[in-house]
């Protein structure tokens, strides 16, 4: 296979409830696939992480994801306020997220760690004003 | 019959459908296609629901159960009624009518499915005790048993490792029609009324325990109407019922969890609420919960295609009927306290149905062709094509089931 399965999502930030509709999409195919359960967990949240974080940072963004026979590549890219300071946003339990955001359970913090953590590498890339791209691979 | 692997729950009566594809639409695992303007149920991927039932206005989909006249066939005859039965009648005060009813319809001995129900909770409140891997799932709806086993893999080992409350009445009401009949096992014949035919198919079938429970499973719509004539000559009853308010709990939704913990559990009815939950604990997105009781039917076990009374008003019932008892009856003298009692010795095996191939790199390939496929439908999800939706059309083309010129709407290339 010379060419990996390509999908693409917006992901809407205006739409909690919508949250999530992305990673869920991808975790279906993986299991179509047959990837083991054990790695569709990573992906799935790992994934849902991103979906997450611009949907609560960055009003919204894409989702561009590349299933080839050995990984999966995940890239989450937004055109929100970007970070300042990525080794302080990557530290567990920082987040900057407003209160009625944690009263809905999001913002603790665990974010860009669990991303990280459940990936097999990951690049985070931001500019403040621009926006903010994550790429993650994640191995099969 | 029994243990039959073959054994369907659901069946089309094909006289009776017009291919109007609302059943299709509403089944929650895309088990069914039309095919030549018929319902056709992919038996691999049906959990045994009833949405498809309950969706057809024409009474096309029929329920698979045993003949109430089987009974016959044993000298000595007991019933296993299940609680939600107690829900179904008007003006009902006493269990111990509907009991000294069956009685009269011609069964020696009646064992109520809530006592099993009731030493179910109680050693569930000990294997909780044990830190299992949270949160447990329970295992009682065998529907929901069904869906974890074909979609939801990773989950299987958060379910309750149990049998179900039939399971334990049926052995243990065998065991008492031995000892009170004198009679060799063949000649007893242990028959459950169901609310469902996804606990029909769990016992032909065997589902964490052993096919052979019970000699037959008999729907509760068929055995109610009988048992109303039988009730009515009902005048003074005897006080038969065994069972408590914990027992008869399990009917309904929540039921079960109240008879296990007092706080830290989630109970969700309706198959595509039981859906959500499951993508949520599988994304680890449900959290401080224990334990996690879903029910496949709306409102629970009172929500079962095989009961007369809509599920509301039958719960209602049951609620009214809890006054009068106390909070459970588990003061058996035949209490079993082994643990292999419960716990399930035939375990259910993981079904693979949604893979597009047993092989990895061959099931990449026919997802490719899937999504390029798939980019050329309309995306309406019409149903005209006899799948349930565009993306399940394409996977059957890919899996050579129907031709791509079964969609009139695609883009025709070239
Ligand atoms: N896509 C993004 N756009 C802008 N800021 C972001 C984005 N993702 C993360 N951040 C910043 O990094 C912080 C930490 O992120 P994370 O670890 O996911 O925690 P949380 O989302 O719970 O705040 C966030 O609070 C936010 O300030
Ligand atoms: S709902 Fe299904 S079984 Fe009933 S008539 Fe329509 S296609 Fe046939
Ligand atoms: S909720 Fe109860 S009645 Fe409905 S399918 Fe499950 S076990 Fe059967
Ligand atoms: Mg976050």
């Amino acid at each position: 296979m010379t060419e990996p399965i390509r999908l693409h999502f917006e992901v809407d930030g205006e739409n909690f409830a919508s949250a999530g509709a992305a990673s869920e999409a991808v975790k279906m195919r993986l299991k179509q696939i047959g990837v083991d359960p054990a790695v569709v967990r990573k992906v799935s949240i790992a994934m849902y992480e991103g979906e997450i974080n611009m949907v609560i940072h960055a009003k919204g963004g894409r989702a561009d994801v590349a299933i080839w026979p050995t990984h999966v590549e995940l890239v989450l890219s937004d055109d929100g306020p970007g970070i300042a300071d990525i080794d302080l946003a990557m530290q567990e339990g920082y987040s900057t997220a407003p209160d009625a955001i944690r009263s809905l359970g999001f913002g603790a913090g665990m974010g860009l760690p669990n991303m990280k953590k459940y990936s097999d590498e990951m690049k985070l890339e931001s500019e403040v004003g621009k926006g903010t791209t994550v790429t993650m691979r994640i191995n099969l | 019959m029994l243990g039959d692997k073959e054994f369907h729950t659901v069946r089309l009566d094909s006289d009776r459908c017009k291919g109007c594809i609302n059943c299709m639409k509403r089944c929650p695992t895309e088990a069914i296609r039309v095919r030549n303007g018929k319902a056709t149920i992919l038996y691999d991927r049906c959990i045994g629901c009833g949405e498809c039932i309950r969706a057809c206005a024409h009474q096309a989909k029929r329920a698979v159960y045993d003949p109430f006249d089987l009974i016959h066939d044993y000298e000595y005859k007991v019933a296993l009624p299940a609680p939600s039965l107690y829900g179904q009648f008007h003006n009902l005060d006493d269990i111990n009518v509907v009991l000294e009813g069956l009685l009269k319809l011609g069964f020696d001995m009646v064992y109520e499915v809530a006592q099993g129900a009731e030493l179910i909770s109680d050693f569930t409140r000990k294997y909780m005790a044990g830190n299992p891997k949270k949160p447990v799932i329970s295992s009682a709806c065998p529907a929901v048993v069904e869906l974890i086993l074909i979609r939801f893999h990773r989950l299987k080992e958060n379910l309750l490792p149990v049998i179900a409350p039939v399971d334990v009445a049926a052995k243990l009401a065998r065991e008492k029609a031995v000892r009170e009949s004198g009679l060799p096992p063949e000649k007893i014949g242990v028959f459950f009324i169901s609310p469902c035919p996804a606990k029909v198919f769990a016992l032909h079938r065997g589902l964490g325990a052993d096919a052979n429970l019970v000699d037959g499973v008999l729907a509760e719509s068929e055995v109610y109407f009988r048992l109303l004539d039988a009730m009515k000559s009902v005048k003074n009853p005897r006080p038969l019922a065994q069972c408590g308010i914990v027992g008869i709990g399990w009917a309904s939704s929540g039921g079960e969890s109240a008879g296990v913990l007092r706080d830290n559990y989630l109970a969700a009815d309706g198959v595509e609420n039981c859906i959500s939950v499951l993508e949520e604990i599988e994304d680890e997105k449900i959290q401080d919960v224990d334990f996690v009781e879903l029910n496949a039917c709306p409102g629970g076990c009172v929500g079962g295609v095989l009961n007369i009374e809509n599920p509301f008003v039958a719960k209602a019932r049951i609620q009214a009927l809890r006054k009068y008892m106390p909070v459970s009856k588990n003061n058996l003298k035949e209490v079993p306290h082994e643990k292999d009692f419960y716990l399930w010795n035939n375990d259910p095996e993981i079904m693979p149905v949604f893979k597009l191939d047993q092989n990895m790199f061959v099931a990449l390939q026919k997802m490719q062709k899937v999504e390029e496929l798939l980019a050329g439908l309309p995306r309406l999800d019409c149903g005209a094509c006899g799948a349930p939706s565009c993306r399940a059309f394409a996977e059957d083309v890919v899996n050579g089931l129907v031709p791509e010129s079964a969609c009139e709407r695609r883009e025709k290339k070239g």
